[in-house]
């Protein structure tokens, strides 16, 4: 017993020693050294690619709702709200979904409320459009998710049409190695262009 | 299209890994890898022992308990500690008494189940000194339980099942280490975070936004996550979050990664015990339950979701998308959803609370068989080894001979260990589950309210009695009362059925072997696959029925109905 107790003890301290920090920090400076960009995030000049953001203006393509509509965050309701990796506009939250179940009466009303949300935009959704994500700040949309939403920025921005179907095109990726996943668009980077174009046009 | 692609590469990568992958561990758990022999001899010294000192059933499976035990105190130590210890960027404090408590258990249990939000609660200290390296050793604990049993079956008149520490440090070094290393560099490489740098706020010019963004170590713990059949993530959402599982190739990735151990198990198996025709008939009864719950969970995903249908978006192209990621689209959820329901890994890319109620089903019930198809890291093979047990002494009562398995005679007492390893789960969850609905404490947990609200309960109580650890996130879990009775299901759940499992090994290990004859049963046909997944159904499918059908199948039968 106290050899077990003995030998306990000293496996426990390699393991917090090599399973912990060894692995942990050798891990951390391989990667910083070789994928530096990845490694701290992602980062660019507007925010990371990885992580939504709440694109409440008619002007800008929007994301999956996760801070849209019934799920915008109300500190006074306690919503903290999607799109808030730790604090989104000074709300506090973090990652997560709705949990609602697919027979809750939560889930049809705030469904509702974003399907008329939408329409009131002049856009038809489609279902991603209406529903939020696993992360809580999901930075992808499909391409038909984006197509569908080319008369409301049309109109706010002045674009044609057509230009958006093919900066739509032009930012969208295709599914990994041709099979895994689907293909999607990053509304980060689908915005960036965006205002690349308007900057362009004028 | 995709997605058959996707099952073709994981069959075919799945499959090389079970062969070699399997044979590996047979030559690292017979003592024939040295490649680490200088790592390897010094620990013996520290640990002061070696190779050749054996131990009995009772001193491994004691072995164990006193190491486990070392484990809980230091893991809730450290979290009661957090606050004094470096590495805390964000300054969070001390982790309170009851949900340490509840941690330390999940942890040890190789569970990860969590009633808490990482990047709000745990420091890089404790993800990294606490969690990550449970992460580490508790998979391991599972695996060399699984060896130790498999050599009850292996060896002949023999009183020793191996040495607990030889085979923990091996299984550790030559096995968990350089997967879990290689992984978590492509992790790292396809977009996940791996910084100790602490959060980064951004201001976006376009939209005005500003962001205090979570990161941290998370790319490496990502691999050991799932390759250890663990599911903790460092973040609150799991896998579902860029920062952890940023693509379809890591969503691949981590299918693979859960997969791969549990699978190969059963080839070292066959290896271990001279017929790799036996390990390839225990393979076969777990990939056909598997596959079959992957067919209907993700035909049912595929399906669109009630309530937004019911809001007026009647096709929906995409499936069932309410808490799912674009990235990974719905059937890759399922996918994932399923590969972690059934290893005990309970790592989610998706929101399982907000599945289709026969999604939801499919999760729920893929954990009530008992986490065997194919199971946790060790812990499948040695629970599937016990159905095993049941399945020749059923065999045995029909044709009327004393059941044998492996040329091993199949006893009262061997039958009174398998009838207790299988039947501690069912009855540990149904009557937790049933006190947990008849106390004010435990029903005002669930979110959801009508028959998912029941579903959210007893889906929390069966993942921690299974060691799984996925949830319907819904329930608030973080109360003293389900920190409590959550920690009691999941140690319960563990070593309810571990030490029963090395007592076999034990029972075994003494026994000689009976040379096979005609009358010989055999266990390497489709009879005996079929008899095996009868055994699997039987206990979890009649046992749950009841509760079940007040779960998801009254919802799944709702039509209509909103709750």
């Amino acid at each position: 017993m106290l050899t077990n107790l003995r030998r306990s003890v000293v496996m426990a301290a390699i393991s917090l020693v090599v399973f912990g920090f060894l692995y942990a920090l050798a891990g951390t400076g391989v990667a910083q050294l070789l994928f530096p960009h990845q490694a701290n995030g992602s980062i660019t000049a507007y925010g990371s690619t990885l992580i939504g953001q709440n694109w409440s203006s008619p002007r800008w393509f929007h994301g999956r709702p996760d801070d849209t509509g019934p799920y915008a965050s109300n500190p006074k309701k306690g919503i903290a709200g999607g799109d808030n990796p730790l604090f989104a506009n000074g709300v506090a939250g973090e990652s997560g979904a709705t949990n609602l179940g697919p027979r809750s009466k939560v889930l049809l009303a705030d469904t509702k409320a974003l399907v008329s949300y939408w329409h009131r935009h002049g856009v038809d959704p489609t279902e991603d459009l209406v529903t939020t994500s696993g992360s809580g700040y999901d930075p992808d949309i499909t391409p038909l998710d984006a197509v569908v939403q080319i008369p409301m920025v049309a109109k706010a921005t002045g674009i044609s049409p057509s230009a958006l179907r093919h900066l739509v095109a032009a930012e969208t990726h295709g599914a990994e190695l041709g099979f895994l996943g689907s293909s999607y668009v990053d509304v980060l980077q689908l915005n960036e262009a965006l205002a690349h174009l308007e900057r362009a046009g004028r | 299209m995709g997605f058959l692609w996707t099952i073709v590469t994981l069959v075919v990568a799945l499959g090389l890994t079970w062969r070699y992958l399997g044979s590996y561990m047979a030559a690292v758990f017979d003592g024939r890898v040295h490649f680490l022999g200088a790592v390897e001899r010094p620990l013996y010294r520290a640990l002061g022992t070696s190779p050749d000192r054996e131990q009995t059933w009772r001193r491994y499976a004691t072995s164990v308990v006193v190491f486990s035990g070392v484990s809980f105190a230091l893991t809730y130590l450290l979290l009661r500690i957090q606050g004094s210890l470096p590495l805390d960027p964000q300054h969070l404090g001390a982790v309170g008494p009851a949900l340490s408590f509840n941690t330390a258990a999940s942890f040890l249990t190789n569970t990860n189940w969590q009633n808490y939000g990482g990047e709000t609660t745990m420091s890089y200290f404790s993800q990294i000194g606490a969690l990550m390296v449970q992460q580490f050793v508790s998979p391991a604990v599972g695996i060399v339980a699984a060896i130790a049993l498999v050599r009850g079956f292996a060896r002949k008149e023999s009183t020793t099942i191996g040495n607990f520490w030889v085979d923990l440090v091996r299984c550790l070094f030559y096995v968990l280490l350089p997967i879990a290393f290689l992984a978590g560099l492509v992790f790292v490489g396809q977009g996940a975070v791996q910084t100790l740098a602490g959060t980064v706020s951004i201001h976006d010019a376009m939209n005005g936004v500003t962001q205090t963004i979570a990161r941290g170590p998370i790319g490496f713990m990502e691999a050991i996550k799932q390759l250890g059949t663990n599911g903790g993530g460092f973040l609150n959402a799991n896998s579902a979050t860029p920062f952890e599982n940023p693509t379809a190739l890591t969503n691949w990735l981590s299918i693979y990664l859960m997969l791969a151990i549990p699978f190969s198990l059963t080839y070292t198996f066959g290896k271990l015990v001279g017929s790799v025709r036996q390990g390839r008939a225990l393979l076969a009864a777990m990939v056909l339950v598997f596959g079959v719950w992957v067919g209907f969970t993700s035909y049912s995903e595929h399906q669109g979701n009630p309530a937004v249908a019911a809001a007026g978006i009647v096709h929906q192209s995409t499936g069932n998308m309410v808490g799912k990621e674009v990235r990974f689209g719905d059937t890759s959820s399922a996918l994932f959803a399923v590969a972690s329901t059934q290893t005990s890994t309970g790592s989610a890319d998706a929101s399982y609370d907000s599945f289709t109620p026969m999604g939801g089903f499919g999760l729920l019930t893929g954990m009530m068989l008992g986490e065997v198809t194919p199971g946790g890291s060790g812990t499948g093979l040695y629970t599937m080894l016990i159905y095993a047990i049941v399945a020749v002494f059923i065999g045995g009562l029909m044709i009327g001979r004393t059941p044998e398995y492996l040329g091993k005679k199949i006893q009262a007492k061997e039958v009174k260990l398998a009838g207790l390893g299988s039947l501690v789960m069912p009855l540990l969850v149904l009557v937790l589950t049933a006190v947990a609905v008849s106390v004010h404490a435990g029903r005002i947990g669930p979110l959801n309210s009508g028959p998912h609200g029941f579903t959210e309960i007893l889906y929390a109580l069966t993942s921690q009695g299974n060691n799984n650890g996925s949830a319907f996130g819904g329930l608030s879990g973080n109360t003293p009362f389900y920190n409590v009775v959550g920690a009691i299901d999941m140690l319960i759940g563990r070593f309810g059925i571990m030490i029963p499992a090395l007592a076999l090994g034990g029972s075994l290990a003494a026994k000689n072997v009976v040379p096979e004859s005609l009358g010989t049963f055999r266990t390497d046909n489709t009879m005996f696959v079929g008899l095996v997944i009868g055994v699997i159904v039987i206990i979890g499918g009649l046992t749950f029925f009841p509760a079940i059908s007040l779960g998801p199948i009254v919802e799944q039968l709702s039509h209509g109905k909103f709750f």
